[in-house]
């Protein structure tokens, strides 16, 4: 598919990454002519320089004859302009990053008029992936599949875990719950294991299932699990105040530390049950003042990626039960879990997610498309989820009839809202949901790419 | 530096190089040459051998940035050289093996510059073969294999080698993947080649001479398989020749813009317009100038008009002996030869282009000095310039007159005069072919010694390259492993 993205920054560039891989015709339009020339040298796209809202710059980049038009320039005024230019030249479909919660709310009233297929918005979804994982701090990663019915989460084995040692196939006759390990990452490298992988310590594991049954694996395994009844956010971002208005609404207690006097005002007047406190998170007097240590979580949101990983570290070395860390640049990724800094959230590649599942879907015509993609493991395996239809093959068949591609796992089927952990004899029926694991260099845009 | 990625690919360029040997091994059995067909043979198996064998280093790591690039497309050129000399060799049609080695570059170049004094007692297989390293020579060896290799996975960093073996002041892809553009260049080569063929077999040239021509002209090379050049064709086969000169010697952007119906942007070109303009303005003055020699007025517009393309094409045809011109014709092709075709041709030379961001950013240069506070970037098809361009072409500028100036030392050893001196360097290093005086277009480089010769092999690399990835490999921290 040709596709033009407007705006060469953190989501532009990553979207760029993902997609050209994906093997797409990439435009990309942005005015710095200098980080598009880095751009167009590190990637196999075409750089178009110019305002991408103007009319001359989008047929230049002849977006008339494109399928997908992606604008996501710092401003949400300009994306909305670039959509409706791009929709007046004809380009199929558009999607806009839109960021502001004022006009967050006048989408739903505008989306249409404004040609809008789809927006994006990395902050609300930074928060609700940042919720996901405080109702559930076990969990280091939390992804939900199936209307929220079933999910993966990664979990990491410590010393003494009683999962230490153990063969897969023994895992559900030992813990009698429904649930499937379905990606191991050991040292660096990625398994997607059979029933003769045996689990180690400091392995960390990603186990689907319903949501029931995970909590009761955890459970099982004794990890304690404490409601998290107060968070301290270090940072009043964006991201901050949607966590926030999420989290108040479930009654739980929010500190928001915000060292800019204005912004703190602007929070207190949008956020009225919060406590905002005028200070630099920075410092740790001010957070020892603020009683830090007795929060149940520690979110750092500010905009410096350094900072957010000292402050996290900060919070785990004095013990807070869960932190969660928000990362712009995730290159790094590898180094900081080292460091103890486990749960980790990065806007842009949620964002990212979002819109890679909307360009396989679109790829595809019929029903049984992408329905969500989440990328684990440090986006080396992706786990999709698929509707089975007609069309399927091998629909009825036993599982272990079907001849299914290497590095693929069947994760997890739903029917009718009950989630099967699968095995040997299962079949799967038209109406299914269907999870499946891979290495994220299998590029399946519907069910029927995981058989031979 | 990456070694064993920079092996890999000239690997890939050698199996290429190996694969276009086929056909001339058909050619010789065709025509019954048991020698030159031998000849080819061994050489195809040596260049696949190796070409083989380099292929096998799997790189382990795939960094590939622009250090790598520039550095294997000058290997790759030196490389497929040495390995495309081996038939003239072997065979021994030509015993020298600096001579084989000047004729190979001079080929792959699109020089056309030639050490044969009798072209005629070369074997129809050989003939060909010299024929068509202008052709793979014009459009790129690398640029040929990116469009062979599978897109490559969503990395940009193959613009590097595009960069560094297409000519102009500021190349970039025609369409997203680089892939598609390198496909969509040769398409375009080959459909102008194939279209050449026809015109020239519709004015009854026989087969063989319409290939090997077609080739010459493709690429704006220039070998002919006659010692007279093409003097000895029809006038209509000449005009055919010289129209296909100048179109192959025009930006292939335009073509593409001409094929996507985009015919505004494709006349906004100032570049095709200028180089229109020193054409036709040369070939009138040539013509007036050279009134007295000819019947006609139309005869010698005829001839004008083919010498003029030839030289400004830098393909290096000739149809009379422009040696025996007056004064102000030859010093009109002389300065010709300097300016050269339009960037993102198959022609050399320093290219329209570049000189008419030269003239512009002089004119703005002396508004500047009227009122210093000016504002004006350069504007080039209506759009500014980047700095970065314009810093681009005065280091060319630079290394082009330096490489010129040291060249032209070398050659003078060999006492020739400075007529013949000066116009061979220039025909060596901007990719024309022949000079005036004893290269002349009836004559030939055979006379130099082998030390000169090899300077010239150096300068007609360094011109198709357009100078500084050559002189990069002189760079020591260029070889430093990464």
């Amino acid at each position: 598919m040709r596709i033009v993205i407007v705006g060469d920054g953190k989501v532009g560039i990553t979207l760029t990454a993902r997609l050209s891989k994906e093997g797409h015709d990439l435009v990309i339009i942005d005015s710095d002519k200098r980080v598009l020339r880095e751009t167009v040298e590190k990637y196999d796209v075409l750089g178009v320089v110019g305002n991408g809202a103007s009319l001359s710059v989008q047929r230049e980049a002849e977006v008339g004859a494109s399928d997908l038009l992606i604008a996501a320039t710092s401003m949400d005024e300009v994306n909305m302009l670039c959509c409706i230019i791009g929709r007046k030249l004809g380009v199929r479909r558009t999607i806009a990053r839109v960021r502001n919660p004022e006009y967050t709310d006048q989408l739903g009233f505008l989306k249409e008029d404004l040609g809008l297929s789809m927006t994006i918005n990395p902050e609300r979804a930074a928060a609700v992936e940042i919720l996901n994982l405080l109702r559930f701090p076990a969990a280091l990663k939390r992804e939900t599949f199936a209307k929220g019915r079933a999910e993966i989460i990664e979990l990491k084995l410590r010393p003494g875990s009683p999962l230490c040692g153990i063969y897969l196939h023994e895992l559900i006759g030992l813990t009698r719950v429904q649930v499937l390990i379905c990606a191991v990452e050991r040292s660096g490298e990625v398994f997607i294991p059979a029933g003769q992988f045996q689990l180690q310590e400091g392995d960390s594991i990603f186990v689907t299932g319903s949501a029931q049954n995970l909590a009761a694996l955890v459970r099982w395994l004794q990890i304690i699990e404490r409601r998290v009844r107060s968070v301290v956010m270090i940072g009043g971002s964006r991201i901050s105040f949607y966590l926030a208005s999420a989290l108040l609404a479930d009654g739980t207690d929010v500190k928001i530390i915000e060292i800019d006097e204005n912004r703190c005002r602007q929070l207190a007047d949008l956020l009225p049950r919060a406590n905002i406190i005028h200070g630099d998170g920075a410092q740790p007097d001010i957070l020892d003042s603020e009683n830090f240590t007795g929060a149940d979580a520690l979110v750092t949101l500010t905009d410096i990626d350094e900072e957010n990983m000292v402050l996290s570290m900060y919070g785990s070395h004095m013990g807070i039960p869960k932190v969660v860390t928000k990362i712009n640049s995730v290159e790094y990724n590898d180094i900081f879990r080292n460091m103890g800094v486990e749960s980790m959230v990065s806007p842009k590649n949620i964002v990212c997610n979002d819109i890679v599942r909307y360009v396989r879907a679109m790829q595809n015509t019929s029903e049984d498309s992408v329905l969500a993609l989440h990328r684990i493991v440090h986006d080396k395996v992706d786990a999709l989820e698929f509707l089975a239809t007609e069309d399927t093959l091998g629909l009825g068949t036993k599982l272990r009839d079907l001849r299914i591609k290497p590095n693929v796992l069947l994760a997890c089927l739903n029917r009718g809202g009950r989630v099967i952990i699968p095995n040997g004899n299962d079949v799967i029926k038209k109406g299914d949901s269907v999870i499946i694991v891979t290495l994220s260099d299998n590029l399946f845009r519907n069910l029927n790419d995981i058989f031979e | 530096m990456n070694f064993k990625m920079v092996a890999n690919l000239l690997g890939r360029s050698l199996c290429v190089e190996a694969i276009f040997l086929l056909p001339a091994i058909a050619v010789s059995l065709y025509f019954g040459e048991a020698q030159s067909a031998r000849a080819l043979a061994l050489s195809f198996a040596a260049t696949a051998l190796t070409g083989g064998l380099m292929i096998a280093l799997r790189p382990k790591k795939k960094n590939f940035y622009a250090r790598e690039g520039f550095v294997t497309v000058a290997i790759a050129w030196l490389v497929i050289s040495l390995f495309g000399a081996l038939p003239f060799y072997i065979s021994r049609e030509i015993p020298s093996f600096i001579d084989c080695l000047f004729e190979t570059i001079s080929g792959f170049t699109t020089t056309g510059a030639s050490i044969l004094t009798d072209v005629e007692s070369l074997s129809r297989g050989l003939l060909y073969w010299r024929s068509f390293t202008h052709w793979l020579g014009g459009m790129g060896v690398l640029v040929f294999l990116l469009a062979l290799l599978p897109s490559t996975k969503g990395s940009g960093q193959s613009v590097f080698l595009l960069r560094a073996e297409s000519p102009g002041p500021d190349v970039d892809k025609l369409v997203p993947r680089m892939h598609n553009s390198a496909k969509i260049l040769y398409g375009i080569y080959i459909g102008m080649t194939l279209l050449e063929m026809l015109f020239l077999r519709l004015g009854g040239m026989p087969l063989f001479d319409t290939v090997t021509i077609t080739f010459g002209t493709a690429g704006t090379g220039g070998f002919a398989i006659r010692s007279s050049s093409i003097a000895e064709y029809s006038a209509y086969l000449q005009s055919v020749v010289t129209i296909f000169m100048v179109l192959f010697s025009i930006n292939f952007n335009i073509y593409f813009l001409l094929l996507g119906r985009r015919f505004r942007q494709a006349v906004k070109n100032e570049e095709l317009w200028a180089f229109l303009g020193l054409l036709g303005g040369s070939i009138l003055l040539i013509s007036l100038n050279t009134r007295g020699f000819y019947q006609s007025f139309f005869e010698s517009l005829h001839h004008a008009a083919f010498q003029a393309a030839s030289v400004m094409t830098t393909t290096g045809f000739a149809t009379v002996d422009f040696n025996l011109w007056p004064e102000f014709s030859k010093c009109i092709l002389l300065l010709l030869m300097v300016v050269g075709a339009c960037a993102g041709s198959t022609g050399g030379g320093i290219k329209v282009a570049r000189l008419l961001l030269i003239v512009k950013s002089m004119h703005v240069g002396l508004r500047r000095m009227i009122s210093p506070r000016l504002v004006r970037p350069v504007r080039m098809d209506g759009k500014p310039v980047a700095e970065e361009t314009l810093h681009g072409i005065n280091l060319y500028m630079s290394a082009y007159f330096a490489i010129l100036a040291i060249s032209l030392l070398f050659v003078s050893f060999n006492d020739f005069g400075l007529e013949t001196s000066i116009s061979s360097v220039f025909a060596c290093l901007n990719n024309i072919g022949p000079g005036f005086g004893v290269t002349g277009p009836m004559g030939s480089y055979a006379s130099f010694s082998g030390f000169t010769k090899l300077i010239l092999c150096a300068d007609m690399l360094i011109g198709r390259l357009e100078i500084l990835p050559i002189l990069l490999l002189f760079i020591p921290s260029v070889w430093k492993r990464t």
